[in-house]
């Protein structure tokens, strides 16, 4: 059953990413493309729409993908699977903060969960990066020109600490002109 | 007002007015819950940020359940990360709708081919960010390394990955332990 379906895949998202914002990402590409919800694409598109929308990646992602696929009840459905192991685990952990706090455990196994982190969002950066540069069908050189372009330029802006919603703006104007003096 | 129904008003519209989620949620976070309600000192931010890492989940979750708990108990922790979910869930909503109506016109075909270049930039930046979050030495290294292999290359599942270097972080813990050798830092 889908909502059944929805409300476990983004449990396990929510069980298994440490760590803020796009810690995620390597997840969601995972499992939203092996249940074939989305395609890299309509992901990244939508990473655009939740940077210029409020709140949580992570809410927007499963309120998206539910709504797509199972209408609001979906998009309800999806949410409360991505917030549910967060809730129970911090309500637990609140009890034993101390101990949590100091635990051993905890330290070593955050010594190799930050860098696992890494290493996936480089991996979703290498399959996400081959979809707009190398694609199935062969870009023109025009369009694949204007795409490196527009990657190499908001790279230096997003390290030099302008606001992501500029970056999602100037990339869409640049999209639009291009896209129509090429004529794609 | 009542201590759940502030908390929920109180994360509500921490989650309308955070754009991009988790971190950038710390500050807001940090004005209304210790500076305006003084429902938890400036300290006990840094320990919410350190918790919200350290367990699965999102930070903004994780910090609205954390802060709920400790102020009202189980319910509020209920009803401050229902305060942090609503906004999300209604604009999202109403935006799917927009968006599947509006997107086979050109030129938001044409702008979104743009943004998606240029999204790649912004996790390329997010990549860098928890790159420098690590420990510079070649057990960090070596799993981001095998993460990206496993994955990219190998197409194995990121949740047996993730839970793989859980434990190696452990048993190289305590074999760094079990020597008794500092020189881990």
């Amino acid at each position: 059953m889908i909502y059944l379906e929805l409300f476990w895949t983004f449990f396990k998202i929510g069980l298994f990413t440490f760590g803020g914002g796009y810690a995620m990402l390597p997840l969601v590409q995972q499992e939203v493309l092996a249940h074939s919800w989305l395609s890299t694409d309509e992901i990244v598109n939508f990473i655009a729409v939740s940077e210029s929308t409020p709140g949580p990646f992570a809410v927007n992602m499963s309120t998206y993908v539910g709504r797509l696929t199972g209408g609001i009840f979906g998009a309800f459905c999806a949410t409360l699977g991505v917030v549910a192991p967060s809730f129970i685990i911090i309500l637990i952990v609140a009890k034993f903060y101390e101990k949590f706090r100091r635990s051993r455990l905890v330290e070593g196994a955050m010594s190799g969960l930050r860098p696992v982190v890494v290493g996936l969002i480089c991996a979703s950066i290498f399959s996400i990066g081959r979809q707009i540069f190398v694609p199935g069908e062969t870009l023109p050189t025009a369009a694949l020109a204007v795409s490196i372009g527009i990657f190499l330029i908001m790279a230096v802006l997003a390290f030099k600490k302008v606001h992501p919603i500029i970056i999602i703006a100037a990339s869409a104007a640049t999209g639009i002109a291009a896209g129509y003096i090429i004529g794609l | 007002m009542n201590r759940k129904l502030e908390l929920f008003a109180t994360f509500f519209k921490i989650g309308l007015f955070t754009f991009g989620g988790g971190y950038a949620m710390i500050p807001l976070i940090q004005r209304e819950a210790a500076e305006n309600k003084k429902w938890v000192t400036q300290e006990d931010i840094l320990d919410v940020v350190a918790i919200a890492e350290s367990t699965p989940g999102p930070i903004a979750i994780n910090s609205a359940t954390f802060i709920g708990s400790k102020v009202a108990g189980t319910w509020g922790a209920f009803f401050a990360t229902l305060g942090v979910v609503l906004p999300s869930f209604i604009v999202i909503t109403a935006i799917s709708y927009a968006l599947q109506a509006f997107r086979h016109i050109k030129a938001v075909e044409y702008a979104f081919w743009g943004i998606r270049a240029g999204v790649l930039a912004l996790i390329l930046k997010a990549a860098w960010s928890l790159f420098k979050h690590c420990k510079k030495e070649w057990f960090s290294y070596s799993v981001m390394t095998l993460a990206f292999i496993a994955v990219a290359l190998l197409k194995l599942n990121s949740i047996l990955v993730i839970l793989a270097a859980a434990l190696l972080g452990i048993g190289v813990d305590m074999i760094r332990r079990s020597r008794g050798a500092g020189a881990d830092k």
